[in-house]
């Protein structure tokens, strides 16, 4: 599978990255490249192996369902850039 | 009948009554100052992790169980990516393949009686975001994360709906469900059971579903059946005009009473799940599954055959007793006071008082009349202490807080009367009033029987029992 240049502009707006225009080709070049080893490894006959979605042979620990954190706010809110009344501060969100 | 038929599912995320959040020890309680309770895990801080609520995880296994389903013993959580200011990480964690609850069924009653299944496809976890509060500074948005981590059931039906009716009649016993299991509060104003609706047409007999459109932004059942039936008549217009539907989410404007198209992101849709490294697999033992079912309270369908059954009720009082949990605690606290009256309680819980708690707009947890005074009051009904229409003032005065029943008959002095000689003093000075009716009655006019019971009632003010004076009067006209 290989990449047109329009697939990695809507990449990198998906991921909002800003990528030049000049090397544009070169990402689609290489990520190409990339696909082309998962593609690969696509071809290994996995009929009899169960997908692996974590690499650890282990299972999910549970807490009890209790509050163990308290306000912390003033902290977290000294290393906002901008924050008032108690919110943090982003540009202006249109519905 | 139209040529159209419409064909609706719905997604319906609860949030779950867990005293903290999903994947951190952050409160959820509602209503707290903006971000008191979001903690680093919530801010999606550098170098936190997420550990999975225990709680969580047993009351998706309620639902599960609750619905019929399948639960998956191995459950994984996946990432879902998109970028907004309510969420700090750029990803909200819910699950993809392998959701905890698989599908399963509910029977819903609709207005003829009859019952009709609805599937479940799946319900899974997933984290509530923040909120973002535009109106309250000229260039920017503020966020409250507070909201952030909370816990959320996403329950999807299958397209099984073919009107709003329908519609609404489903996700009412979704909602009483999660409250019969004490799982979510059902608060729809605060947010806490939230519906989408998707809504498609296509002309009947047809097989093929139509392009569907995803109704948000509802948050009462009324505003779920009148922008389902909207959109309907929209696609309606639109196909019948030679357009076509577009497949989007649009808003649904309670002020306006229309649905509107959000601006259209188109890249939005694509989220890009993949499953979370920083969460391993749930494993769900069918021991942990067996100890859920063993716990789950009598359910709605339970409650309503016992009704029947054991204590006699009609199949039409069951069904509305039930239907809403409080209702129905309401119903079995007054039985308590009185076991032998299921009938005529469930008959004043559903007529004077649901009526009176309507006109004020007050909820059946929050009645000013207790469910022992109201047990009480029909019990002096039933020992003919006061009768039928001098227990609608009795009931009238305890509402007003005057006190129980007896404390009211007493101060008020409604004790019918049910004394023979009384009575009988009463229907005597009635008969020498009116020998013009007397003359009547025995011409064979028997209608004129109601003026007596009515004129006698009157002297006593309402108090003579009614029986005891037809049954006298009639000798007495007779004699």
């Amino acid at each position: 599978m290989s990449l047109k240049p329009d697939d990695v502009r809507n990449i990198a707006q998906l991921a909002r990255l800003h990528i030049d225009e000049a090397v544009i080709d070169e990402y689609a070049a290489d990520l190409s490249s990339i696909l082309e080893l998962v593609e690969q490894m696509n071809r290994v006959d996995t009929s009899d192996v169960a997908p692996l979605s974590n690499p650890l042979d282990a299972t999910q620990r549970l807490r009890d369902d209790s509050v163990s954190e308290s306000d912390e706010r003033d902290k977290f809110q000294a290393i906002a850039p901008d924050v008032a009344d108690g919110l943090y501060r982003v540009p202006k969100v249109i519905e | 009948m139209s040529e159209w038929e419409s064909v609706i599912g719905l997604e319906i995320h609860a949030q779950l009554a867990t005293t903290s959040k999903i994947f951190s020890g952050a409160s959820t309680a509602f209503g707290a100052e903006p971000n008191t309770q979001a903690c680093a895990v919530d801010l999606g801080l550098p170098g936190v992790l997420p550990v999975l609520n225990r709680g969580v995880v047993e009351m998706a296994i309620r639902f599960g169980v609750a619905i019929d389903a399948d639960i998956d013993h191995r459950s994984i959580f996946a990432r879902k990516n998109y970028f907004y200011p309510d969420l700090p990480k750029g990803y909200q964690i819910s699950q993809y393949e392998h959701p905890i609850v698989g599908r399963g069924h509910v029977s819903i009653t609709l207005d003829d009686g009859a019952t009709m299944e609805i599937g479940v496809t799946r319900a899974h976890l997933e984290e509530d975001a923040g909120k973002s509060v535009h109106d309250r500074f000229a260039e920017q948005s503020g966020i409250d994360l507070n909201r952030a981590g909370t816990p959320l059931l996403e329950i999807v039906s299958e397209p099984d709906m073919r009107s709003a009716k329908q519609a609404v009649a489903y996700a009412r016993k979704i909602h009483s469900l999660v409250r019969y299991l004490e799982i979510c509060d059902g608060n729809m104003q605060e947010g806490s059971f939230r519906c989408d609706a998707n809504v498609s047409i296509r002309r009947r007999g047809e097989s093929e579903l139509g392009t569907r459109t995803e109704l948000k932004n509802i948050n009462s059942f009324r505003f779920l059946e009148r922008a389902i039936n909207h959109e309907i008549e929209r696609q309606i217009d639109l196909l019948e005009d030679g357009g076509a539907v577009v497949q989007e989410t649009r808003l649904y404007d309670a002020d306006r009473d229309e649905t509107r198209s959000m601006r259209s992101k188109e890249e939005a849709n694509d989220y890009r799940y993949f499953p979370d490294p920083d969460l391993l697999p749930v494993a769900i033992t069918d021991d942990d599954i067996e100890r859920v079912r063993a716990s789950l309270p009598e359910l709605p369908e339970q409650k309503k055959t016992r009704f029947v059954d054991t204590l006699g009720l009609s199949a039409d009082n069951a069904e509305v007793l039930t239907a809403n949990r409080d209702t129905a605690l309401y119903f079995e606290a007054a039985l308590e006071a009185q076991p032998e009256l299921a009938a005529p309680i469930a008959n004043w819980v559903l007529g004077d008082l649901a009526g009176a708690l309507n006109k004020a707009g007050i909820e059946i947890g929050d009645s000013p009349i207790s469910p022992a005074r109201l047990a009480g009051l029909v019990a002096r009904i039933a020992d003919d202490t006061i009768s039928g229409k001098i227990a609608k003032e009795v009931f009238e005065a305890i509402w007003q807080g005057e006190g129980d029943a007896d404390a009211i008959i007493e101060a008020r002095g409604l004790k019918q009367i049910t004394d023979s000689g009384a009575i009988e003093a009463l229907i005597d000075a009635v008969i020498a009033d009116n020998p013009e009716q007397v003359e009547q009655f025995r011409a064979g006019k028997e209608k004129v029987l109601g003026f007596f019971v009515g004129q006698v009632m009157k002297q006593s003010q309402g108090k003579a029992n009614p029986g005891q004076v037809n049954a006298l009067l009639r000798d007495k006209l007779k004699a």
